[in-house]
């Protein structure tokens, strides 16, 4: 199993926003559904260990993700936040910048490639992007990494449709190219249709279990 | 050295007149400062008339004992004051206690090994509270600065971490500008001095009648020892207080105040 969540509590600022969870995350393509507020960044954010659990385990690959060192981790299992948050330097720099920290060159083109943005983009200012742009960037910078899981959070929720279609070809294509598991969170249940073989549903930070019926 | 002066109670008394003009401005423009304008001159009395009873015993005395336990409650203070100006910074008082102990005793460490100053209560107590007030005037904005620029660039923070930074690389660009923050207003104001306001240290000597090339060097030695200290005051700071916002596998905490 790549995760397994076992009683999963977490609270954010003093509020319990994950009760109890337990649920198994399978390789290939997940989507994590479940309206605002439900806990799905709370829960993503726990697979690479930006932040730990109050209580219960997360496993990945079967072992409890504390006992991987965290650096490692990160780069093994990346996140691409919900908002873009990048270095005020070029698109290229950015994208190397994960590789670097850890003393190895990146393929910028390549990662630029994948992530749908054209290589003209290298030399360009950033933060300079549209949102739509930047996002892609965040992207690549995820990518340069090599990583064997992707977590994305709300991919498209900064975008109108027309660029939400576009970023949906592009995860697709990731999905056919790239053997990395990829972990989709997004609040639109026919997104989470389009993209995922499988969907995991949470909701006020409890797993519903398949076949439960919607609760108001 | 000519004539000193001796400024009487009454003189001093005289002055409150511009303290006067100082909370009219604050209550006519509804500044809500008169307050803390009349508590800091209060306090400015009794605490500049306490020291100078405590100095003028010490330097009776002549005893370096008797400096070094001045010093070390000018650095106690100094933590404590700046602390509250650093609020945002979780457990801030230790990094400023060693910020400012560490920028007074190697600056007078320092001049007294060059040859600049002798090791005497005379010279030692004067420039030790300037040095350690000056720290603790940079040391708290730069650790206000740190606190804000945390706050207001988690979800860079958060990013960077995600990319298997750790806290010291995920850091580096806030460290840089806190610094900075700190730094600045001394340097700037060394690049100004004699032009646009004239420093304390030379208008004091002026008025104690002391020829002007003296207090100009005075002032010189004085200005380069702050701008040494003040730096190794910001830098302590904000290295030491860095760390306070992540736990040790690099994640960012939550933030004890929301951002206002
Ligand atoms: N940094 C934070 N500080 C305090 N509370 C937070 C923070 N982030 C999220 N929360 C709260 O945690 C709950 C779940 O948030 P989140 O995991 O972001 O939900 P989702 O991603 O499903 O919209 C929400 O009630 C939200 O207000
Ligand atoms: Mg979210």
């Amino acid at each position: 199993m790549l995760f397994a969540l076992e009683h999963v509590s977490c609270a954010r600022a003093g509020r319990s926003v994950l009760a109890d969870v337990s649920v198994d995350l399978a390789d290939g393509t997940t989507a994590l559904v479940g309206p605002s507020g439900a806990g799905k960044s709370t829960l993503l954010r726990l697979l690479n260990r930006l932040a730990d659990a109050d209580a219960g385990v997360v496993r990945y690959r079967g072992r409890d993700v504390r006992d991987y060192d965290v650096l490692a981790l990160r780069r093994e299992v990346a996140l691409v936040p919900q908002l873009p948050a990048l270095l005020p330097t070029t698109v290229e720099e950015n994208v190397g910048y994960g590789p670097a920290l850890c003393g190895h060159g990146a393929d910028v083109a390549a990662a630029l490639e994948l992530a749908g943005l054209d290589r003209a983009f290298a030399p360009r200012r950033a933060q300079q992007l549209s949102v739509g742009e930047q996002q892609r960037v965040m992207l690549a910078r995820a990518l340069a990494l090599g990583p064997r899981v992707l977590l994305l959070d709300e991919p498209t929720a900064a975008l109108d449709a027309q660029a939400r279609d576009a970023v949906e070809r592009t995860l697709l294509s990731l999905r056919a190219r790239l053997s990395a598991a990829l972990i989709i969170v997004t609040h639109d249940m026919a997104q989470a249709g389009r993209l995922a073989d499988r969907l995991v549903i949470l909701e006020h930070g409890r797993v519903r279990e398949p076949g439960e019926a919607l609760t108001a | 050295m000519s004539a000193a002066i001796h400024p009487s109670l009454g003189q001093v008394a005289a002055t409150l007149a511009l303290v006067v003009i100082a909370a009219l401005i604050s209550a006519w423009q509804r500044a809500d400062l008169e307050r803390d304008i009349g508590i800091a001159t209060i306090r400015s009395f009794i605490q500049l008339t306490a020291i100078g009873f405590v100095i003028k015993l010490i330097l009776d005395e002549n005893r370096l004992v008797f400096v070094v336990a001045l010093i070390a409650a000018m650095v106690l203070f100094g933590a404590f004051t700046a602390r509250r100006r650093a609020r945002r910074v979780p457990n801030a008082f230790w990094p400023l206690l060693v910020a400012l102990a560490v920028a007074g005793i190697s600056t007078l460490a320092l001049v007294v090994a060059l040859g600049v100053f002798k090791a005497q209560a005379r010279y030692l107590v004067p420039v030790g509270g300037m040095v350690i007030g000056n720290a603790m005037t940079a040391a708290a904005v730069a650790l206000n600065r740190l606190g804000d620029d945390v706050a207001g660039a988690a979800p860079e923070i958060e990013a960077t971490l995600a990319l298997g930074a750790t806290t010291g690389q995920a850091m580096r660009p806030i460290i840089r500008r806190s610094l900075r923050s700190g730094m600045i207003p001394l340097i700037d104001s060394t690049k100004t001095t004699g032009l646009i306001f004239f420093p304390g240290t030379m208008v004091g000597m002026l008025l104690a009648g002391a020829a002007p090339i003296d207090a100009v060097r005075l002032q010189l030695i004085l200005l380069y020892v702050l701008l040494g200290s003040v730096s190794l005051a910001a830098l302590t700071a904000v290295l030491l207080a860095h760390r306070s916002f992540f736990t040790p596998a690099h994640q960012l905490r939550e933030l004890p105040h929301p951002a206002v």
